[in-house]
């Protein structure tokens, strides 16, 4: 099959869902003829017309409500957030219009958008320009947050996400967007809240998201030379949570980690591991659960520290002998 | 009645639906009184020349955004007053299921795109809601209601300079009703008039009398006629009064009573009302017809309210998602 990088299976899944569907249009920071902070939309300009592929002025709060009201009212608008971080200028709108009209609304409404963001550390961008805020998002009802972890994985579930008829947070992550992976050609989505087995394994089961999980599946790779078998999980979408998966690979193996970029407090590992521990799933761990988070710090600039500043592979080869250990 | 002329014939209609206001208001304001209400309202007694002037402009199909002080507005766009007090009781055939109230009555198939309970929430909202007529090519309007207290607000530059950058089809209507909860208009700004910010994002800017329903309708008729032929957004202010508080809580210590009568004296309604019969359009039996008529209305509307069932808790998790 066809290898692209992720930041094509993005493009392509947009170049489709605009040559597919006259209802979608893209919006958002220099994402015409610049092509996006990271490329991703180049070339859509000259192929969709400066209607269809707009550049916007730096207004993300305006952006985003222009993105919701133009969804409310019959088109399918895919907003680009330059970085995860410039959501909090869009909070309002996202979280108290986007997430709650088709409910306050009584059903009436509906706010089919995609808010595309650039999310995390690893590019030396420091403190406001390397955020991992998917939490915040999943903590929201009326929203649904998806973070592919490759190539394959963010053209489907970006399609799937444009056709959706609800408010999508897709987390895009920056390190990920020249990693290389098999994309089928033809436009097929994959379902939104459905986990995937990334590699399988019977002795302890790390579920990871977005950028942890190449990471994950390179740590699984070592451990397997020390004959200890990991099956390494994706949620791939965040909420909703398909956390049936998380919890069958639970049972299994009795021995979890959950590895996520974002501060460990409070993150959706947080979340992941109380599903587990409130599950049927508990009578069968034979070690306590391990989440391996970020640091409580904020991103600092210096590679040396940025690194130290969220899991690595290292770490996650550590975490898994800790559980087979104990 | 002796309607001499169309213009006549509009005239009394506005008086009739400014009269259905403020009979729904203040029978709003009794029910809360009588401790019928879960929850606080925003009433805009005083205000119903601004919201009945500029939706009297509007095509059926056009599109408005209204404010968390929203019965007005939403009655002013055609919404039916049995559907607006059954929300407003939290029953299931209400204009939201009961889940909105008050603050978030929309009326989405009759293009009230709903009242909101965030300052400034919904001008960003509208630049999409005008950007999508002008993908769409359908030739209509939208109409964003808004406070003084929103005019600060980061959301109102944003949204108005990327309506005009656009030339949507939006026309941004201020109900400068003097003060954003307890803050005077003239403590929280520097300009005189809050159309006068219309200049710094390259858009017309007009200030008219909120309390004369004919200066708004014009104002907001010409205003509607540019967004609509692709002359791009407008600003307009038009300038008001709330009679009563801010919401249930407000016990109006920021402003005396002197004032309050002063604004009450230039009533909207009272005025309309001595112009028509003043012209002979109405007699003062047949006003005073037309203002029975809106009470038997809202009557009409509680008893239809009072009757309807109250949503199930088994229902609660539905709508979250489409």
């Amino acid at each position: 099959m066809r290898v692209l990088t992720y930041a094509e299976a993005v493009r392509e899944a947009l170049r489709q869902a605009l040559a597919d569907d006259e209802r979608v249009f893209l919006l958002g920071e220099d994402i015409g003829v610049y092509g996006g902070a990271f490329g991703v939309t180049e070339g859509l300009l000259t192929e969709f017309g400066p209607e269809r592929v707009r550049d916007t002025p730096i207004s993300e709060a305006a952006i985003t409500g222009c993105a919701i009201g133009a969804a409310v009212t019959g088109m399918r608008p895919v907003l680009e957030i330059q970085f995860m971080d410039f959501i909090t200028l869009a909070m309002e709108q996202l979280v108290l219009q986007a997430a709650k009209i088709r409910y306050m609304f009584g059903g009436t409404a509906r706010v089919p958008m995609v808010l595309r963001t650039p999310a995390g550390s690893g590019t030396g961008a420091a403190a406001q320009h390397s955020e991992s805020l998917e939490a915040w998002f999943a903590h929201v009802p009326g929203l649904k947050v998806v973070a592919p972890s490759s190539s394959a994985d963010a053209k489907g579930l970006l399609l799937a996400s444009i056709r959706d008829d609800n408010p999508v947070i897709f987390v895009e992550h920056k390190l990920l967007y020249r990693t290389r992976g098999e994309v089928p050609e033809a436009p097929v989505p994959i379902p939104l809240g459905v986990a995937e087995v990334k590699r399988a394994g019977d002795d302890v089961t790390v579920i990871a998201t977005s950028v942890m999980v190449p990471r994950a599946l390179a740590a699984a790779e070592r451990l397997a030379a020390d004959g200890v078998a990991v099956e390494v999980i994706d949620p791939r979408t965040l909420r909703p949570l398909d956390a049936e998966t998380l919890v069958a690979s639970a049972r299994k193996t009795g021995r979890v980690v959950v590895v996520y970029e974002a501060v460990k407090t409070l993150g959706i590992g947080a979340e992941i591991a109380a599903r587990i521990a409130e599950s049927e799933a508990f009578y069968h761990l034979r070690a306590p659960i391990v989440r391996l988070g970020g640091q409580e710090v904020p991103i600092p600039y210096n590679r040396r520290l940025e690194a130290a500043a969220v899991p690595q592979e290292d770490d996650i080869v550590e975490a898994v002998r800790q559980v087979m250990a104990a | 009645m002796r309607v001499a002329s169309p213009d006549l014939e509009q005239l009394v209609g506005m008086l009739r639906t400014m009269l259905l206001i403020r009979a729904f208001e203040e029978k709003a304001d009794e029910l809360f009184a009588l401790g019928r209400i879960h929850g606080t309202m925003h009433l805009s007694l005083g205000q119903e020349a601004v919201a009945v002037g500029v939706c009297a402009a509007l095509r059926a199909d056009d599109y408005i955004l209204s404010t968390h002080r929203g019965h007005g507005h939403c009655l002013a766009k055609g919404a039916d007053p049995r559907l607006m007090m059954a929300e407003f009781l939290g029953k299931e055939t209400g204009y939201c299921r009961g889940r909105g109230g008050s603050m978030h009555i929309a009326d989405v198939r009759g293009g009230n795109l709903g009242a909101n309970g965030i300052v400034a929430g919904g001008l960003p909202i509208a630049t999409g809601v005008g950007l999508s007529i002008q993908m769409r090519r359908t030739g209509q309007v939208c109409v964003a209601f808004f406070g003084d207290g929103a005019a600060n607000e980061g959301a109102f530059h944003e949204a108005l300079n990327l309506a005009a950058i656009w030339m949507l089809p939006v026309v941004f209507v201020c109900e400068n009703n003097q003060y954003a909860m307890s803050m005077p208009v003239r403590r929280a700004m520097r300009v005189e008039r809050v159309s006068d910010r219309a200049t710094a994002y390259g858009m017309p800017g007009a200030t008219v009398d909120g309390m004369d329903v004919v200066a708004v309708h014009e104002a907001a008729t010409s205003a509607v006629g540019r967004a609509r032929a692709g002359g791009g957004p407008t600003l307009l202010e038009c300038v008001t009064y709330r009679y009563r508080g801010h919401s249930k809580s407000d016990r109006q210590r920021y402003r005396g009573r002197d004032e309050v009568e002063a604004w009450r004296a230039r009533d909207p309604i009272a005025r309309l009302r001595a112009r028509l019969t003043a012209d002979g359009a109405l007699t003062e039996a047949e006003a005073d017809a037309l203002a029975a008529e809106a009470s038997a209305a809202i009557e009409d509307a509680l008893r239809f309210a009072e009757a309807q069932p109250e949503p199930d808790p088994a229902t609660l998790l539905q709508d979250v998602y489409a």
